[in-house]
């Protein structure tokens, strides 16, 4: 046997308690504990986030070594003897406690935290309920430091969790150490206040009730709350959020039992958007506009008032425009262009698209593997960022690459417009203005063959031809490349997999009678009817048709309910089944929440529509699950795995792999270009987001 | 400003100390300055840590690790850039030898980097002071400039080909940057706290870079070694215990200040010979030894030869040659409270044991110097210390922790003796708190 060949050990022995265990070399003693079961207490420990070996509680025995060590600190050694649970641990645990509680306010009754606090359950389990100090508490009264974060410092572990979400998973590091010895405290980056993303992370993060949001604080207690696992509504990222529920209303968003490919992030939309349900100004009950004005009546009559415009229509020949939202259900979308396509006799059908996924299908043709999900963005070892703020507009699948960044010592490169939060981080950065990302390209083409794979994402400046350039030059690079096609909303991918578009049937196959698209559909000058559903076209645009008749499914009474001659209150997507496909196209169960009075889904409401007109037997049931079942059988990509779905997780679709042969209209493409604190329409009815007063992007932009 | 000399010291690195000035370069090339550089420039790395070792020098600055032993642990082969950083925080309370050497002799201190920048291979240095010591840093700073001017800084060292910068950082005004990683944050820019070891400064210091870090009077020391080799500098002192030492006497004795003595010198001789003895004819109570953070020794524990391995067969330190004499009329319990306000006051803050720990001693610690103790609280002090030894992040808890101990286990009648006096009018609510 020769030794020096002998390759490193692949895996560690040791003993923990009396138990023989092994895992990586490498792997901290605290993880290694954790994954056999036995539980190190930890305050400061965060999986994921850097080592700070500050609250001293996870101190563990180690045989031959004289003090306690910390577990969070420790790698696992060959034939190392740890006790985790003698005497003398305990007594160090429940000292260190004593110590935390001494300035700690006993306030429990009135904390948000309280049933759900990490202090209290560290207290609870050994015992230091009955304190030695009998001085005067340090108290300094809370602080506000945005619309949503609220700091208590009498609370506060210094457990410094807050500062390295922030700085590490985010990218921000608004967070920091004030003062120092008894007196410290976490302090904003602006002094008295936060300029930040206001992600709530670190309230999310918090062990104990010190940083709060003003979303949920004083509202309810944890135990009072329903928990519901869905989607969030607003970006194409798809983030799983559990919506805490108390008396028909949302309290808070957050993810801490990790159950969605987000683990535990969130953005400020995802964490706070909520309240666009609750707004006051929603729409609750149908209208119909007579001598001019939008005037509420009863469902039956709005129906049949729909139904009887929509049958003279269609005897008449006449011409019928659909335009459906990206943030409908996948259920909702196949059901309404099945209601087009096979009861209005159209295919004038289509949505506000915001890439061009559909060429990009097409020049991957007979390749396979080549669309990357948000997990690939995480563990790719390199990836380039094309003409998108990723930051500011897929929060997520920036986050994805900074943990990769973190965990992974991945290369970032970027060829954006202006200066991207990336930038921090990244191997290589350029800056073009728009249009140009393609040809500056070229100058990365050496550096990015020597990297051993890629994954690509591409904003809406690359779009028709410019999509067939960018694949063939990256199958120049000689090494795997994977794309994600950025697109805006929550379902905008589900719009296009469920053939919400003029050309292209469910499963992208090719329409044989292809109708119009949105821009035709508003420039049309003799459209009759425009059906909008959870949308709001004409913002910003005009419809030429004077004569046409438009119906409106919609929360508020926007742009396109000014035109409107009949308005139909709407469901939130917090109010709604179904599922919805993010932009990596990985399709996941959206739970409805919460309800408000007068609103009905989208499904409900083309389906009363669809029985109206007598069509109800031939386009189908419309209860969502009955739709699903559908779509699973027979969209191309969706036949699923269903017990990822059940059991609320995140199911990669297989979109085609062939050729999608249509003509892309590439005018009709075109990013909203959200921000951090937008989303679309939903945005602007969010009180939450429109009260956050920094500039979205000042904390990188120069 | 030095104290009269005693006959009794060995003057190595303090020789150069009264000579007319002494800061200058000129009074240093006058008296073999730069000399032990030169030497070393012919000197391997290998031969110059060789008879470090050989020296048996251990670091001044508190914890008195073997120097050579140090120095030989930066990886040379490290394709980083390599660091020297002088510790002159010299924050411990008793301890004021540091701003000696520098006032009277800075040269000393620069040759000291340069014969540890040749060592190692590295072109830049730092010298962390004290940010209260405002007035050293102009001296140093002036120093600097004629070491420059004399071609003993920068490019190509008096034809020698090394190259090497130094520069001075001012401290904020932290005991903890003193302790080597949070001096290095702090060096940094960043906060003042410390940094999880292993790994250590040698393989990753500054800007994660191999680093030697020493206190100034270890620098100090090591022109002297290669002057006058290893052996001849280990025989001044006891084995494993070489050469001499600066020992700031403060505190009840007659002659208190500074002074340069041989490793292994007696305590006895060294209060009541080279000190003149107690002021005022009074007895001996205490000596803190090394240091505040050093556990006190009474009366009659101070009768032994002052090297590193007899502090710690005493159970306490040789810590940073701050000694403090304590006369019969000393009160304990002050001496514990006052000792127990620096540390609660200079806690970083960034571990829950000393954070918190401190900050209640400290408050204990005044009610029972205001006549407010409560029996319990004895016992409760003695547990609480115990409760943070060995159990935080730094060594500062334990600073704090292991006099506090001491204080109690060897002068608990004094804490009893507060006990009785009681009946103080209650003035704060501090006291009705504790009273109920
Ligand atoms: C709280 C604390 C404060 C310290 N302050 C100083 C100091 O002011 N000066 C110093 O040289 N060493 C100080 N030290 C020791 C340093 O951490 C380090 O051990 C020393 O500078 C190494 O140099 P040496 O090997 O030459 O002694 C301190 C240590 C601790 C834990
Ligand atoms: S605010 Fe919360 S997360 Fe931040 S340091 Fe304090 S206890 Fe830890
Ligand atoms: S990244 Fe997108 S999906 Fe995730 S929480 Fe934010 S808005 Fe919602
Ligand atoms: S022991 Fe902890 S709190 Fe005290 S100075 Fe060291 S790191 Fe800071
Ligand atoms: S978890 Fe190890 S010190 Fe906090």
């Amino acid at each position: 046997m020769s030794t020096s060949t002998a390759a490193p050990p692949t895996v560690v022995n040791f003993t923990v308690d009396g138990r023989q265990l092994s895992a990586p070399p490498g792997t901290l003693l605290i993880d290694a504990c954790k994954r056999a079961g036995i539980e190190i207490p930890a305050f400061c420990y965060y999986e994921g986030y850097s080592l700070q070996a500050a609250c001293r509680m996870c101190l563990v025995e180690v045989e031959k070594m004289p003090k306690l060590q910390t577990a969070c600190t420790l790698p696992v050694m060959e034939g190392m003897i740890v006790r985790s649970e003698t005497e003398q641990i305990h007594k160090a645990r429940k000292g260190t406690l004593e110590f935390l509680l001494t300035n700690h306010p006993l306030d429990c009754p009135v904390c948000d935290k309280g049933g759900e606090c990490e202090l209290q359950d560290m207290v609870f389990r050994y015992g230091a309920g009955e304190s030695r100090f009998t001085e005067i508490k340090n108290h300094e009264p809370e602080r506000q430091w945005s619309p949503v974060v609220f700091y208590d410092p009498a609370r506060c572990i210094l457990c410094y969790r807050c500062v390295r979400a922030c700085n590490e998973g985010m990218g921000v590091g608004a967070l920091g150490v004030t003062n120092r010895g008894v007196v410290s405290e976490i302090a904003p980056n602006m002094v008295d206040h936060l300029d930040c993303d206001e992600c709530g992370a670190c309230i999310d993060i918090c062990p104990v009730g010190a940083l709060t949001s003003n979303t949920y604080r004083y509202k309810t207690r944890p135990w009072e709350m329903q928990h519901v696992g869905t989607v969030c509504t607003h970006c194409s990222n798809g983030c799983k959020t559990t919506l805490g529920v108390r008396n028909d209303e949302i309290v808070r968003g957050n993810n801490r039992d990790r159950s969605g490919i987000n683990g535990e992030f969130l953005c400020v939309k995802g964490r706070y958007g909520f309240d666009v349900s609750t707004n006051e100004e929603r729409v609750t009950s149908p209208m119909i506009r007579i001598n001019g004005k939008l005037e509420a009546v009863s469902w039956s009559k709005a129906l049949g008032f729909v139904a009887e415009k929509f049958r003279s229509v269609s005897t008449a020949g006449g011409s019928f425009g659909v335009v459906a939202g990206p943030h409908l259900t996948n259920e909702e979308l196949f059901y309404l262009q099945k209601f087009t396509r096979a009861g209005l006799k159209t295919s004038n059908l289509d949505h506000a698209r915001s890439g061009d996924l559909v060429t990009l299908l097409d020049a991957l043709s007979g390749k396979t593997d080549a669309l990357a999900t948000s997990d690939d963005c995480y563990n790719t070892k390199a990836a380039l960022v094309i003409g998108s703020d990723l930051s500011q507009q897929h929060p997520f699948l920036a986050f994805q690459l900074r943990a990769d960044v973190r965990h992974h010592k991945a290369n970032i490169y970027t060829v954006t417009p202006g200066p991207v939060r990336e930038a921090k981080y990244s191997a290589q950065s350029i800056e073009v203005p728009v249009g140009g990302e393609f040809d500056a390209l070229r100058n990365l083409t050496e550096t990015l063959k020597g990297e051993q794979e890629l994954v690509i994402l591409f904003g809406d400046s690359i779009k028709g031809q410019r999509v067939r350039d960018l694949v063939e030059w990256a199958s120049g690079l000689g090494i795997p490349v994977k794309y994600v096609c950025l697109v805006d909303y929550s379902n905008s991918r589900g719009a296009m997999d469920m053939g919400v578009m003029p050309n292209l049937l469910p499963g992208y196959e090719v329409d044989p009678h292809p109708g119009m698209s949105l821009g035709q559909m508003l420039s049309h000058e003799t459209l009759d009817v425009l059906w909008v559903v959870g949308a709001n076209p004409l913002r910003g645009k005009t419809l030429a048709s004077k004569q046409a008749f438009v119906v409106t499914q919609t929360m508020f009474l926007e742009e396109t309910s000014e035109r409107a001659d009949v308005v139909f209150p709407s469901a939130s997507a917090y109010e709604k089944n179904g599922t919805v496909t993010n932009v990596t196209g990985q399709v996941q169960r959206l739970k409805a929440a919460v309800r408000t009075m007068g609103a009905k889904t989208d499904l409900e409401i083309c389906g009363l529509l669809a029985k109206e007109l007598g069509l109800a037997v031939e386009i189908g049931v419309w209860s969502h699950d009955v739709v699903f079942k559908e779509i699973h059988k027979s969209v191309r990509g969706y036949n699923v795995p269903l017990p990822i779905l059940i059991t609320g997780g995140a199911a990669a679709t297989n979109p085609v792999n062939g050729r999608v042969a249509v003509d892309v209209r590439i005018e009709d493409i075109q990013s909203a270009g959200d921000t951090l604190f937008t989303s679309g329409e939903l945005g602007r009815y969010s009180k939450l987001l429109t009260s956050v007063p920094e500039f979205p992007g000042a904390l990188y932009k120069r | 400003m030095f104290n009269e000399p005693h006959p009794d010291e060995v003057r190595i690195i303090t020789k150069r100390f009264g000579l007319p000035n002494s800061a200058s370069i000129d009074t240093y090339l006058a008296h073999e300055g730069y000399v032990a550089f030169m030497k070393a420039a012919e000197m391997t790395p290998e031969a110059i840590i060789e008879e470090l070792k050989v020296s048996s020098l251990r670091g001044r600055g508190g914890a008195g690790f073997p120097t050579g032993l140090k120095w030989s642990f930066i990886p040379r082969d490290n394709p980083k850039p390599k660091y020297v950083v002088v510790n002159a925080d010299e924050s411990e309370p008793g301890t004021c030898k540091d701003r000696l050497l520098i006032e009277n002799d800075p040269h000393q201190l620069i040759e000291g980097c340069l014969i540890a920048a040749r060592t190692i291979g590295c072109k830049l240095g730092y010298i962390y002071i004290r940010g209260e010591y405002r007035y050293l840093i102009d001296i140093m700073d002036k120093a600097l400039a004629e070491a420059y001017a004399h071609g003993y800084l920068g490019k190509n060292i008096k034809g020698t080909g090394i190259d090497f910068d130094l520069y001075t950082h001012s401290g904020a005004g932290a005991y903890e940057c003193g302790e080597e990683s949070a001096l290095l944050e702090s060096l940094e820019g960043k906060r003042g706290v410390p940094r999880i070891r292993p790994p250590f400064p040698a393989v990753s210091g500054l800007y994660a870079s191999p680093t030697v870090l020493n206190n100034v009077e270890t620098f100090c020391s090591v022109p002297a070694i290669l002057r006058m080799g290893g052996q001849a500098y280990a025989d001044l002192g006891t084995p494993k215990n070489g050469g001499t030492r600066m020992l700031c006497v403060s505190g009840h004795v007659n002659r208190p200040g500074v002074y340069e003595i041989p490793l292994g010198f007696s305590m006895q001789k060294m209060i009541y010979d080279v000190c003149g003895g107690i002021r005022g004819g009074k007895k001996l109570k205490a000596v803190i030894p090394g240091g505040s953070s050093s556990p006190v020794l009474k009366a009659d524990e101070c009768d032994f030869p002052m090297d590193y391995d007899n502090y710690a067969r005493m159970k306490t330190m040789a810590g940073s040659g701050g000694m403090m004499v304590m006369d019969e009329d000393t009160d304990i319990v002050k001496v514990a409270l006052r000792t127990m306000r620096f540390y609660a006051h200079e806690s970083c803050g960034w571990c829950i044991p000393c954070r918190e720990g401190t900050t209640w001693l400290r408050k204990i610690l005044t009610r029972m110097d205001e006549g407010t103790g409560r029996r319990a609280d004895i016992d409760l002090i003695h547990e609480l210390a115990k409760n943070m030894l060995g159990r935080t992040f730094c060594p500062l808890g334990d600073a704090a922790a292991m006099p506090t101990i001491g204080f109690v286990e060897k002068f608990r009648e004094e804490f009893e003796a507060r006990l009785r006096e009681t009946v103080v009018p209650v003035t704060s609510p501090d006291q009705l708190i504790a009273i109920g």
